[in-house]
């Protein structure tokens, strides 16, 4: 039994936070400012996504934690010990045991189910702060539903680049009302965020909001009609698995400039190994180096 | 067409010591369609202010002042606005110009006003500076720098663009050689001929016989100057 | 007729100071009404009261919607009001910063009122707002410009494109002239001269300068002190003026 509260949070926050997280299901996309607590982490590092995390888990939950797709990375690690030592709850890399996931700045690729919850850390959630500054002002438009400006954005994007330059946080419209940032994930991850079984939780410590999109909601990326929303990906299969359907990330293997594509979820890449999948990093496998 | 019945004007000057100078009363005499009036009198007697009072440019104190029906007195601001721009044209004694804008669309700006196509009424325009003798290579600068007869040249053409039915017209040919204050005469005649009712003030008693079937002494009604 | 604006009674005090006093008038399609006066005069004040941008302590402001007839605008619904902002009202600033995205290119900025109102095609979008900036003599290729490497007037009259876009009805301009050069200026009320007449636009111009309602209204209000001393067609105002207000006023413009 450890020293703390369970997950850290003393209950009547976490029933501060359950409310606001009900009241984002209720109104999916909206913005619900919540009294965000002093955290053992600084900002910038998930408090957000901590904290409904400590708000949402159960003694029987099992918790995976997920940074940039990885399990391994320094902050991953940090928070999945950190609800070890509080909470007590199983932990797992493995996307399909896990009953909530927190993760920053990625979609998993397994396509998750009901029994799921997915918890996004949020650094800015107001989608609309880099063209209009004041707060006052993008409630205003978020409440009168004025999304003009967010079409300026993408305008100025293809004016500047030729096609709309956003490759990450690109903002999408939920079930036709709110405009909403999905967090930095990639905008290969878009797609996915629609019409998913599982919960959806967005936290921004920071900013004192929390969001939520629940199951099977309706979910758009912006565009234009003469200039559509693309998931793209690079051009690339995964050097271990050789898949080609998930993200990548390309890491630097030399200091001759080689580098190697490979899959951002750790867990997905890791399952299709222990299968047999072997990409081209690997000598006489199946994919074409 | 052009009505006046007990018409009186007093300038208040606030700032004089609240001087009231009563201009002129009781005028009454009216215009009908293809009749050209002159009003004549001594300088000071009062026409170009009287010319001014029928164009509304100066209010009236009492008296009726009906142009085609429409009594300028009692109109509203919309109703006076809307007469200017159909049924009353008023040539004034100077060209009042506007900075940049071309000697061809100062003079189609009436026939735009009335939303004419920008063709027709540039069409119009040329057709009427050709006839006053104004050069083509002149169309497309501003008035600003043509010399006194040049600019009332544009000044009558501008006034002539469209048809009016009611015309005043101050001084039309002064500051113009025989040739082209013909010119402009003729064009008087013209309108009187399709039926507009004109007023008119002229200096040269030739050009007056020759255009105008009446006269209005307008010193007659000129009140001495209150003490 | 029904009046396009018709303004009733609009009164705002600042605590025992009077801004503007029971001001009324009655404005028709097509017609530009200047109201001039010096520093003081209420001429903002009132013009800010009427635009919805500040709350007056009584009076109406009824406009002719298009949907609904003549309604209030006063009592309306802030995103009624807000929606009347970006589609038949517009409003022109006295300084162009106040009435542009800084930021955002040139044709950004004219597209946004279109992208507000829903249009989805960045094509159209750019063709609208590259045909405005060709209207109000900006050059076609500064386009992706931002307005900050603008000069003033440029500045201005990007603001003014920005704002007609969408097709307004009525616009309001507070002191459009304002702070540009001489030349400047005489082109900036060419082009409004043009635009007002080409689109049947309404306008309701506050300015102390005489020339531009001369140039540009066919009527006027006189204001002093927060009250209108005298109103009619901007000849005759300045012809003839009654008060001895508009007397002075008239008479101390220099002739050049």
């Amino acid at each position: 039994m450890s020293d703390y509260n369970f997950a850290y949070l003393d209950e009547q926050t976490k029933r501060m936070i359950r409310r606001a997280i009900l009241k984002g299901l209720a109104i999916p996309g909206y913005q619900v400012p919540f009294a965000s607590r002093e955290m053992p982490m600084p900002y910038g590092w998930g408090t957000g996504g901590v904290q409904v995390s400590a708000a949402v888990l159960t003694p029987d939950d099992t918790l995976k934690v997920i940074d940039q797709g990885a399990d391994d990375t320094t902050n991953a690690v940090s928070i999945r010990s950190f609800f070890e030592r509080t909470a007590g709850v199983e932990t797992t890399t493995t996307t399909q045991e896990a009953t909530v996931i927190q993760t920053r700045h990625r979609i998993p690729e397994e396509p998750l189910s009901e029994d799921q919850i997915l918890v996004y850390q949020v650094p800015i959630p107001e989608p609309l702060r880099f063209l209009e500054p004041r707060e006052s002002e993008t409630r205003k438009m978020h409440a009168l539903e004025e999304y003009g400006l967010m079409h300026v954005k993408l305008y100025e994007d293809i004016a500047r680049h030729g096609h709309i330059a956003t490759s990450y946080a690109y903002p999408v419209k939920v079930e036709g009302r709110y405009v909403m940032d999905p967090s930095p994930i990639p905008k290969f991850d878009n797609p996915k965020l629609g019409d998913m079984p599982a919960i959806q939780l967005f936290g921004a410590g920071r900013e004192q909001r929390i969001y939520a999109l629940p199951p099977y909601t309706q979910v758009v990326s912006l565009d234009f009609q003469d200039h559509t929303f693309e998931a793209s990906k690079a051009d690339q299969v995964c050097g271990l698995c050789g898949a080609e359907d998930s993200y990548l990330d390309e890491v630097i293997i030399d200091d001759k400039g080689g580098r190697l594509f490979c899959c951002s979820d750790t867990d997905y890449c890791e399952g299709r190994r222990a299968r047999g999948y072997k990409g081209p990093a690997f000598p006489g496998s199946e994919v074409a180096a | 067409m052009i009505e006046l019945k007990d018409v009186s004007k007093t300038f208040t000057l606030h700032n004089q010591g609240s001087a009231a100078i009563e201009v002129i009363s009781g005028v009454s005499f009216s215009v009908a369609p293809g009749e050209c009036v002159a009003l004549t009198g001594a300088s000071g007697a009062g026409k170009s202010t009287l010319m001014r009072k029928i164009y509304r440019s100066y209010l009236t104190q009492s008296g009726a002042i009906r142009i085609g029906g429409v009594d300028l007195v009692q109109a509203e601001p919309r109703e006076v606005i809307a007469l200017r721009r159909d049924v009353l044209g008023y040539v004034s004694q100077f060209l009042r110009v506007v900075p940049r804008v071309p000697t061809l669309d100062v003079v189609a700006e009436p026939l735009r006003a009335l939303g004419v196509p920008v063709d027709e009424a540039q069409a119009r325009a040329q057709e009427l500076l050709s006839q006053l003798n104004i050069p083509q290579r002149l169309w497309s600068l501003s008035p600003t720098t043509f010399s006194g007869g040049e600019q009332q040249r544009v000044n009558i053409a501008r006034g002539f663009a469209h048809a009016y039915p009611a015309m005043l017209l101050d001084e039309p040919t002064a500051s113009l050689d025989a040739e082209n204050r013909e010119i402009v005469l003729s064009l008087i005649e013209e309108a009187r001929a399709r039926g507009a009712a004109i007023i008119g003030i002229f200096h040269d008693e030739a050009a007056r016989a020759r255009v105008c079937n009446g006269e209005i002494d307008v010193s007659c009604f000129t009140p001495e100057v209150a003490a | 007729m029904t009046p396009l604006l018709s303004v009733q009674g609009v009164t705002k005090h600042y605590g025992a100071h009077i801004g503007c006093a029971d001001v009324s008038f009655d404005l028709y399609p097509g017609e530009v009404m200047g109201i001039v006066g010096e520093s003081g005069s209420g001429k903002s004040t009132l013009l800010n009261c009427m635009a919805g941008h500040l709350p007056p302590d009584a009076g109406q402001v009824i406009f002719d919607t298009r949907g609904d007839g003549p309604r209030d605008t006063l009592t309306m619904s802030e995103p009624e009001r807000r929606m009347l902002g970006r589609t038949d009202w517009a409003f022109v600033h006295q300084h162009a910063r106040d009435g542009l995205r800084m930021g955002v290119s040139a044709g950004g900025n004219v597209g946004e009122r279109l992208m507000a109102v829903g249009a989805r095609h960045y094509g159209d979008i750019r063709e609208r707002a590259t045909d405005w900036l060709d209207r109000v003599e900006i050059d076609s290729d500064r386009v992706d410009d931002r307005p900050t490497t603008f000069s003033g007037g440029m500045q201005q009259r990007l603001q003014i494109a920005r704002n007609l876009v969408t097709g307004p009805r009525l616009v309001f301009m507070d002191e459009p002239t304002g702070g540009l050069d001489v030349s400047v200026q005489a082109r900036l009320l060419d082009l409004l001269r043009g635009l007002v007449r080409d689109m049947g636009l309404s306008a309701i111009i506050v300015t102390h300068d005489l020339a531009v309602v001369r140039l540009l209204a066919d009527r006027l209000m006189v204001m002093k002190s927060g009250r209108v001393v005298e109103a009619g067609l901007t000849d005759q105002v300045l012809d003839d003026p009654q008060h001895p207000y508009s007397q002075l006023l008239v008479s101390s413009v220099l002739q050049v």
